[in-house]
């Protein structure tokens, strides 16, 4: 396969409604930042782009079907290849692996992937139920369809199993509204302290609603070359950024729709099919592992993102990342609730499952240069979610995995300055980054490490 | 104490309009200032009533009606379903019927739902939980009743549960419901 490079990128403002454009402009937005961002004009980039793929969640909130195809020809990009993809929270990370597949495949050099979603056009309750619907409806959205629920289940057997503890998962959201407030793109930008977590309206016990990402209105776009891509977009008159930002390691994994169908394996199973190869090698972790064991988890159960482990096991492997903690400079990771913000650490090898409560308060994962208040005895390791992640910037689902790209694509290019007029964020000498898309209770989830050459 | 709101509810709704502000002449003058406009946002409802199979997880319901919990089980291995299945998700044969009703059931997980989606809001709040059944490999999404969903903890995982049903069955997943053994 050709390498695949990451070169633009843009983000149109998450916000609760955008009732000024129809999602189409809203696309737009996105779009004209990053040609603008490689210093091309509209008709340039046209004529020099092979094609794109589109990404939304859900038909009931745009009530159009084939939206895509509006967004294509809106953005003049018509008759050029394309198609749209859907899977749930991780729209976003298939549609920037599809864009990445055309190209490294071969069949295409330049390849735009755009997301949207318009999810203001219904009252918050129904837009749960639109999303509750991806459960199953013959067995679990009559039971009492909620998502937050779902999660908060998942969460109670993640702290009766570990000792998790809702003080940590706290930690996540002031972090994560806190790297918000420097950033210009995020819905909310706020500081808040363990206690007003804790204090806040709660939703699905134990999530209160700063546990919880919003809805939102919003799109994204992400433009992905070939080196024949980049010759001929620069023979066109772009600026694209030097040293590149490659795209060096793809992965994905799936579980059942329904949690209540997700296996229940045993230790030799775990170890055989699950754990890391940095966790094999450790005869300490193996050995903790087997005392967890020996106390009755079993893996994933619910407490436990079996497709996050797999997505993120195959991109360590295609990018050779032994030990994603010291070697990834940041995550930009599918916090949807700050719960699955801890899983996912777990699940990506940041930490042993059962040690992702801990981790969450230890710094590890916070940025070296904000102030947020709390008592944090570990130094930053890997800022996780330097952005403000979905808690904080929002979560418009077809979008928010491209944006997790556009802001990592920034961060690797160190031109984080320039497109937040605020460098509070930059991660200094930022080499080496990874997004991570999660759908439904875990059902998709897809891993992308992105590399400074 | 109950917290004060800070707002009014939003709701949809409201007067019906014939008619809206537009410049008296189309001078290019007048028509440059319709790009000032505020958007206009109509209603538009939508509703729709499907004729949903439950298929061959009908026995499951029909259980249900006549106070069995059903499960599935792969004949040859033994690995049971809690949640019907019409195939083994391992050796992709076809599953067997068996009853499950007398088996010992406990909490294996649970939330307190204070919102959720629009059609359940009026059920706040409620108690959602994934029921674990003795010598059985998955799990059960159901409702507990009889505890105050207000004293929501931990130790309730592991509660052991015991199974109610409807006595009008309405034909979904939750005319079976399970209160504490």
């Amino acid at each position: 396969m050709r390498p695949v490079y990451a070169i633009s990128g843009g983000v149109s403002k998450f916000a609760k409604t955008r009732p000024d454009k129809n999602y189409q402009a809203v696309i737009k937005e996105a779009y004209d930042y990053a040609i603008d961002d490689l210093g091309l004009s509209f008709p340039d980039f046209t004529n020099n782009v092979d094609g794109s793929v589109a990404a939304y969640f859900s038909d009931h909130f745009s009530r159009q079907l084939m939206a895509a195809i509006m967004a294509q020809d809106y953005l003049g990009l018509c008759p050029k290849p394309s198609h749209r993809v859907e899977g749930g929270g991780a729209t976003g990370g298939l549609c920037f692996q599809e864009a990445w597949k055309s190209i490294a495949s071969g069949h295409m050099d330049v390849v735009v992937a755009y997301g949207f979603e318009t999810m203001s056009h219904v009252e918050t309750w129904k837009g749960n139920e639109f999303i509750a619907l991806a459960s199953d409806v013959s067995f679990d959205y009559p039971v009492g369809g909620f998502y937050s629920g779902y999660y908060a289940m998942m969460v109670t057997r993640h702290m009766k199993e570990f000792g998790t503890t809702v003080e940590q998962m706290a930690h996540v959201s002031v972090k994560n509204h806190l790297n918000a407030f420097h950033n210009p793109y995020a819905q909310k930008r706020n500081r808040y302290t363990v206690q007003d977590v804790r204090d806040a309206t709660m939703v699905a016990w134990p999530l209160t609603r700063l546990d919880i990402c919003v809805m939102s209105d919003g799109a994204a776009a992400t433009v992905l070359a070939s080196e024949e891509g980049i010759r001929k977009l620069e023979k066109a008159g772009a600026k694209i950024p030097h040293p590149l930002v490659k795209v060096t390691g793809i992965g994905r994994g799936t579980d059942a729709m329904r949690m209540s169908d997700r296996p229940h394996v045993d230790y030799d199973n775990f170890i055989q099919n699950y754990a890391t190869q940095q966790e094999k090698d450790s005869q300490e972790t193996m050995k903790y592992y087997k005392e967890l064991w020996d106390h009755g988890t079993r893996y994933p159960g619910i407490h436990s993102f079996r497709a996050g482990r797999t997505a993120g096991n195959m991109a360590y492997k295609h990018a050779a990342i032994q030990d994603p903690l010291t070697e990834l400079d940041f995550i930009e990771l599918h916090d949807a609730y700050t719960s699955s913000e801890i899983q996912t650490y777990e699940d990506l090898g940041l930490c042993r499952y059962g040690e992702g409560g801990p981790f969450a308060a230890s710094g590890k994962a916070f940025l070296p240069n904000i102030e947020y208040g709390l008592d944090l005895p570990d130094e930053p390791i890997c800022p996780v979610n330097p952005s403000g992640g979905l808690i904080a910037c929002g979560h418009p689902v077809g979008a928010t995995g491209l944006m997790q790209a556009v802001f990592a694509i920034w961060q690797l290019q160190g031109s984080i300055h320039n497109h937040f007029e605020d460098k509070t964020l930059q991660i200094k000498d930022a080499r080496k980054g990874a997004i991570h898309s999660h759908a439904g209770t875990g059902t998709y989830v897809t891993v992308s490490i992105l590399e400074k050459e | 104490m109950a917290k004060i709101p800070k707002k009014q509810l939003e709701s949809l709704g409201g007067t019906i309009v014939h008619n809206l502000p537009f410049p008296l002449d189309t001078s290019p003058e007048a028509l440059a200032w319709l790009k000032k406009m505020a958007p206009i946002l109509i209603e538009q409802p939508y509703s729709i009533v499907y004729l949903h199979s439950y298929a061959q997880d009908s026995p499951w319901f029909a259980g249900l009606t006549n106070k069995k919990i059903l499960a599935n089980r792969d004949p040859e291995t033994g690995y049971t379903y809690a949640t019907p299945r019409g195939h083994d998700m391992y050796t992709g044969d076809e599953t067997d019927w068996i009853d499950i009703t007398e088996r010992k059931a406990a909490v294996h997980a649970f939330t307190v739902c204070h919102f959720g989606s629009e059609s359940f809001l009026e059920e706040t709040p409620y108690v959602l939980v994934l029921v674990e059944f003795e010598g059985v490999d998955t799990l059960l999404l159901s409702r507990l009743t009889g505890i105050d969903p207000e004293q929501a903890n931990l130790d309730w995982i592991g509660m052991e549960l015991k199974p109610q049903f409807l006595r009008n069955s309405k034909l979904k997943p939750t005319d079976v419901y399970f209160i504490p053994a």
